[in-house]
């Protein structure tokens, strides 16, 4: 499981980063998204892999720490996604306000001469 | 009954909270509430930071060491949140006060008009600016940067216009990319040492080894890239420039603490983990390099812009550079010497962007292009021949006289000559560099700091002595300023400021020294950190 996850953060923050290089709006804020989803996913692993732990601690049986998942990183991610989505959805308005300004998708408000 | 002044570590961050929100709730046509409120907020947090300001140097002896915790969540330390007021903190809170309360009252003129929600979005910038200074958490760290930030975003764009959005554009973009860098380094370091509380990371940071300390050092190395994006240090600094000309002027002057944001991150973390042996991005040699650079990169881009507001932006680089090659250096002799010139660069680029603006207003067409360039493009003045007749009237004479003075006096205390604060900044920064000159094995380091710190405050005689001749003496053309009181009186003030530091320089160096020194002993923050009592535990209040 580490392996395929580890796998998926790779690619997704891979192919983000190459995004955010491209000199077109739409290129950069998918690949902004794209590398949200990857330092999302990352965060949420930092507090281990686990399968069946809910960090929900029983009122009648003393709880164990070492069978309940760390909840911190969970509220770290929640954190984070609104965070990352509120500003990625800024960042599309002001995309849309330089399209319309400009004239062109280009991130340095024109095109390139070649 | 509430103890006020045991609960004065939070006003900073409550107060342009609950004012930012109430004004979102007045409508648009009521100026004046909203005006009073913003105005009635930032002198609250005035008040607030000359408390803390005083708490922290000891008086009534509230907080052992100069160490204020405050517990929000009256959890204890390593799992509830905590804020840390220290004389670092409280300087800081005490300079976005002032500088906040200055562009304010700038703002009022005009500038509030251009868009909505400019007092509220100023507030929220003040608010993630005393919230990144008081803060004790690395991941309240990030929420109150990327509150700054957000604001930030909306104030870069008021006005709009397409210079302003397409600097927008790629300052946001950068900026969401520094936010993801810190992301990634907070989970590394929470995953490794299981801890967010900058106190407890401290002491965790020296117990781990092996390939743990190698994934830590991995976290704090993109920690600290990620600071030093937002300090501006080259090469991650393209992005500055252009956005911080671009915003409109009281905005650019409030922008002007916001690089010193990181380089306060950098230095509280770097003193914090100091002692376990600084990862290598804290570690001095890598912001001796880096500060370096952005001073040389700083000096270059003074010499080669023509715009002013571009040159002040270039100032600010400059700025950021100087205090990270100080900061770089071994030892606390430079720290506090190099708080002074924090201050002092702060408050003259903050005036400094309002005045540029003022001036900017005076000129005509291609008045930002030096005369060679205007030779060698062979660029002439589409108005000039039907423009003379139109400027009517005497210009006041005490107008330009006051921009001129206040021209020279940035001017000076930018690059650093006498008699301002600026001077003696410089110089007590370059002679605590000597000092350790002469005391270490290796003094090449500091021969290299006085020798770029002096070539780039030569850099900036030649620039604005360059752009002083073209706006003040050679230009013939010029429409009559008009100064409002609350356009002008800012400015002043600010300068004033300085030239108070200048005068009062004694005993704030002492205040800076004694901060410094409380960072030099990171013991005791960890203590006062850890060591905070509950308000339950002691039996409630």
């Amino acid at each position: 499981m580490e392996l395929i996850y580890a796998a998926a953060i790779g690619v997704l923050a891979g192919s983000g980063v190459w995004l955010i290089l491209r000199p077109r709006t739409f290129q950069v804020i998918m690949g902004l998204t794209l590398v949200s989803y990857a330092v999302n996913l990352f965060i949420f692993g930092m507090g281990r892999l686990t399968v069946g732990r809910p960090p929900i601690v029983d009122a009648v049986v003393a709880p164990d720490p070492a069978a309940l998942a760390d909840p911190l990183p969970q509220a770290l991610v929640l954190t984070a996604i609104v965070i990352g989505f509120a500003t990625t959805a800024l960042f599309l308005v002001v995309l849309l306000a330089s399209r319309g300004l400009t004239g062109t998708d280009h991130v340095d408000g024109r095109e390139s001469e070649s | 009954m509430i103890d006020w002044l045991q609960h004065a570590p939070i006003y900073p961050i409550a107060v342009p909270l609950i004012a930012g929100a109430a004004m979102l709730l007045l409508a648009d046509t009521r100026r004046g509430a909203r005006a009073a409120i913003a105005v009635a907020s930032c002198l609250a947090q005035l008040a607030a930071a000359v408390v803390l300001l005083a708490l922290a140097a000891g008086a009534g002896g509230h907080w052992p060491n100069g160490i204020g915790v405050y517990l929000p969540g009256d959890w204890p330390a390593p799992f509830g949140i905590v804020l840390v007021v220290d004389r670092l903190a409280a300087i800081m809170l005490g300079l976005t006060a002032v500088l906040g309360l200055a562009s304010l009252i700038y703002s009022l003129a005009r500038w509030d008009r251009l868009g909505v929600h400019f007092h509220s979005l100023f507030q929220f910038l003040l608010m993630g600016l005393n919230g990144a200074f008081l803060t004790g958490d690395l991941f309240n760290l990030f929420v109150f940067f990327e509150v700054l930030l957000a604001a930030s975003y909306g104030l870069l764009l008021h006005g709009s216009g397409v210079a302003r959005v397409s600097a927008g554009l790629q300052y946001i973009a950068v900026n969401l990319v520094a936010s993801f860098l810190l992301l990634i380094s907070i989970a590394l370091i929470y995953g490794v040492t299981g801890t967010l509380n900058l106190a407890d990371l401290a002491v965790r940071a020296g117990t781990l080894r092996g390939s743990e300390r190698l994934l830590f050092e991995a976290g704090a190395a993109v920690l600290g890239l990620a600071f030093l994006v937002k300090a501006g240090a080259w090469p991650l600094n393209f992005w500055l420039v252009r956005g911080y000309g671009s915003a409109s002027a009281p905005v650019a002057a409030v922008f002007s603490i916001m690089t010193k944001v990181g380089i306060y991150a950098l230095l509280r973390i770097g003193s914090l983990l100091l002692p376990t042996g600084a990862p290598a991005a804290f570690s001095l040699d890598w912001m001796f390099a880096a500060g370096l650079a952005t001073l040389i990169f700083g000096a270059i881009g003074l010499l080669a812009t023509q715009q002013l507001e571009q040159m002040v932006g270039y100032c600010v680089i400059i700025s950021a550079g100087t205090l990270l090659t100080a900061l770089g250096m071994p030892g606390v002799t430079l720290t506090g010497p190099a708080l002074f010139y924090l201050l002092s660069s702060v408050l003259t680029t903050g005036a400094f962007f309002m005045l540029v603006e003022l001036i900017e207003r005076t000129r005509t067409f291609g008045a930002n292009v030096l005369a060679v360039t205007l030779d060698m493009f062979d660029l002439d003045d589409p108005t000039a021949p039907n423009r003379s007749d139109d400027v009517v009237g005497v210009a006041i004479p005490a107008a330009m006289a006051f921009l001129g003075l206040a021209f020279v006096a940035c001017a000076l205390l930018v690059t650093g000559l006498p008699p301002l604060s600026g001077f003696v900044a410089k110089f007590s920064l370059l002679s605590a560099a000597v000092t350790a000159a002469n005391a270490s094995l290796q003094p090449a380091d500091a021969w290299i700091l006085v020798a770029a710190v002096l070539t780039s405050g030569l850099a900036g005689i030649v620039a604005f002595g360059r752009a002083g001749i073209r706006i003040f003496w050679s230009a013939d053309e010029r429409s009559t300023p008009r100064l409002r009181l609350s356009e002008a009186g800012p400015v002043a003030v600010l300068i004033l400021l300085c030239v108070g530091l200048a005068a009062g320089a004694g005993p704030v160096s002492a205040y800076l020294d004694d901060a410094a020194r409380t960072l030099d002993q990171p013991a005791q923050y960890i203590d006062a950190v850890l060591s905070a009592n509950t308000a339950r535990t002691l039996g409630g209040h």
